[in-house]
């Protein structure tokens, strides 16, 4: 008997065929679950290749299989694991965006029109929810900038408003008698915002195409802010000069303001916002609880946005 | 005079509604705790493990609040006498609440007591949530016979009306602490309020017409009735 350690490398299974296996068996298992099952939720997943970021963090990432499985996305209901279990029937190709408002190039882009323009970075960000708990997920995306750029804002433009898919057929949060919130679920930012070179359009996460849990096939992401900003499944971005109406202000004005930075000394009502919970940090049901840090730990590269302003009025 | 055997059958049936009924109702109300605390040690229950056992332990103390404020309905709408049973489930539901209070203090805010003293104060689901655990305080420790006899059934089932106020609470609490409006909790408090008008309408409307109907038709065989309540405690305290 030899000891592990004398086992050559060549000897172990390589990840290509066990990944294989596991695929094969998981491909079987999925056709005898039937037809369902071959649609679930990440069956869509694609590798996607990506550079890397400087403005990563190297703080260790979460589990995928956290990630994908513990998602606020009332499109699909209301609970954390509703997602993944509903988002499967969610058709994202053919996918179009509408760009509109103060541009000088609006229109209806396709997916890949949006996206084949850009070089795709992996950004590896802290995500910080308004329930007080935490993730680190690597995103692939680009600047949501390149895109505006691309479409030329007019002068007169401050606001970028965005929206989700409304297809109820597809989204079972948006059928039947109660309806967590009125569709579509819309966000926006000050131009400034989204121009920020932290603010991103993800089409990935963790090396693959996201899963439609996640907000596929096109979303936002700004790590400075409650990830309720950071909106999903994207069908309409629309240049403003006003301020735009976002969906949690709009469900309840006295608890979600318009800007919903992470800020430690500014509680909601429901949730101190002093600390959070880190998805997997700890051992089981032992959670550890670390201070949260202002604009989620991005203070250095976000804080000169705001300045002069009384962000206890402006949460 | 041999039994027959049906009368056998109904004479055990009737031993074990009397003595085996209530420690198996124990034994089956506390198996979701065992069963989610399974889960959660076996790293089963996702990536929030101690958010979703809190939240399980919460819904099933109310869940157990509900059945007990159901009874009386029941049994006056027609249906089974489940009285004897009344106490284990409100037990259950004390037992229930105990664990999620401990499951907030220690697992939640990892015993960091400032921050709780900040949630009580400041954040009224946990005020409401906390004032229900509170009211299911006193009747848990009043809840055996012994008790029961010493206080006297009238003041007894007093104080267990405290009930409707800790049930209304604990829905309260499920509604306040989400976001927006899922279906779950508005069923819950629903359900709760249900329960609790169908009392007011019982006590303020229909048992005046009812006394109203008894007077009218038989005013010679009038007796000296308990009120529902001693009723109620009596037969309870068996």
């Amino acid at each position: 008997m030899r000891y592990p350690h004398d086992i050559p490398s060549s000897e172990i299974t390589p990840k290509s065929l066990y990944l294989s296996r596991r695929e094969l068996i998981a491909g079987t298992a999925a056709m005898l679950a039937g037809t369902t099952a071959l649609t679930g939720g990440s069956a869509h997943a694609a590798p996607l290749a990506a550079a890397k970021s400087p403005l990563s963090t190297d703080e260790p990432q979460t589990r995928r299989a956290d990630a994908v499985s513990y998602n606020n996305f009332y499109e699909f209901g209301t609970d954390k694991a509703d997602p993944e279990k509903n988002a499967g029937s969610l058709k994202t190709s053919p996918w179009n965006v509408k760009i509109d408002g103060l541009v000088e190039k609006p229109g209806t882009y396709a997916y890949d029109d949006i996206v084949k323009p850009s070089g795709l970075e992996e950004r590896i960000y802290r995500l910080r929810c308004v329930e007080a708990w935490s993730m680190v997920i690597p995103w692939i995306g680009f600047p949501l900038a390149d895109l505006l750029k691309r479409v030329e804002p007019k002068s007169n433009a401050k606001f970028v408003a965005f929206e989700t898919l409304v297809r109820p057929e597809e989204m079972p949060g948006q059928r039947g008698l109660l309806q967590a919130l009125p569709w579509p679920y819309v966000e926006g930012l000050r131009l400034d915002e989204a121009m920020h070179p932290l603010t991103i359009l993800a089409v990935g996460m963790y090396g693959e195409t996201l899963p439609n849990q996640c907000g596929a096939p096109i979303r936002l992401v700004v790590p400075w802010k409650y990830g309720y900003k950071s909106i999903k499944s994207i069908v309409r971005i629309s240049l403003v000069e006003k301020q735009p109406p976002t969906s949690w202000s709009l469900q309840n004005p006295s608890e979600y303001g318009f800007f919903s930075n992470v800020n430690p000394a500014v509680d909601h009502p429901r949730w101190s916002q002093a600390s959070e919970r880190r998805i997997g940090e700890g051992t089981g049901l032992f959670q550890k609880r670390r201070p949260t840090l202002m604009f989620n730990g991005y203070a250095e590269q976000v804080a000169s946005l705001y300045t002069g302003m009384d962000l206890r009025v402006n949460h | 005079m041999a039994a027959a055997p049906n009368s056998t059958v109904r004479s055990m049936f009737e031993r074990f509604r009397q003595r085996g009924a209530r420690p198996t109702l124990y034994i089956v109300g506390m198996m979701p705790a065992a069963w989610t605390l399974y889960l959660a040690l076996s790293d089963r229950l996702g990536a929030d493990p101690a958010k979703v056992l809190e939240r399980t332990l919460g819904l099933w103390s109310l869940r157990f609040l509900v059945i007990g404020l159901a009874i009386t309905p029941l049994r006056r709408l027609g249906g089974p006498n489940l009285i004897l049973y009344r106490r284990a489930i409100g037990l259950l539901a004390f037992f229930y609440a105990a664990l999620h209070v401990v499951v907030y203090v220690w697992l939640d805010q990892t015993l960091d007591f400032s921050a709780i003293w900040q949630d009580i104060i400041k954040r009224p689901y946990i005020t409401v949530g906390l004032l229900a655990f509170l009211i299911l305080i006193p009747l848990a420790v009043t809840s055996h016979n012994a008790m029961l006899r010493r206080m006297g059934g009238q003041a007894w089932q007093k104080l267990h009306r405290w009930v409707y106020l800790a049930a209304a609470a604990a829905a309260l609490h499920f509604v306040m602490l989400v976001k927006a409006w899922p279906a779950e909790p508005l069923i819950y408090a629903a359900m709760v309020a249900i329960l609790l008008l169908w009392r007011v309408w019982d006590r303020f409307i229909d048992a005046p017409r009812r006394e109203q109907q008894r007077r009218t038709r038989a005013p010679s065989q009038q007796r000296g009735q308990g009120t529902s309540a001693t009723k109620v405690a009596s037969r309870d305290g068996r």
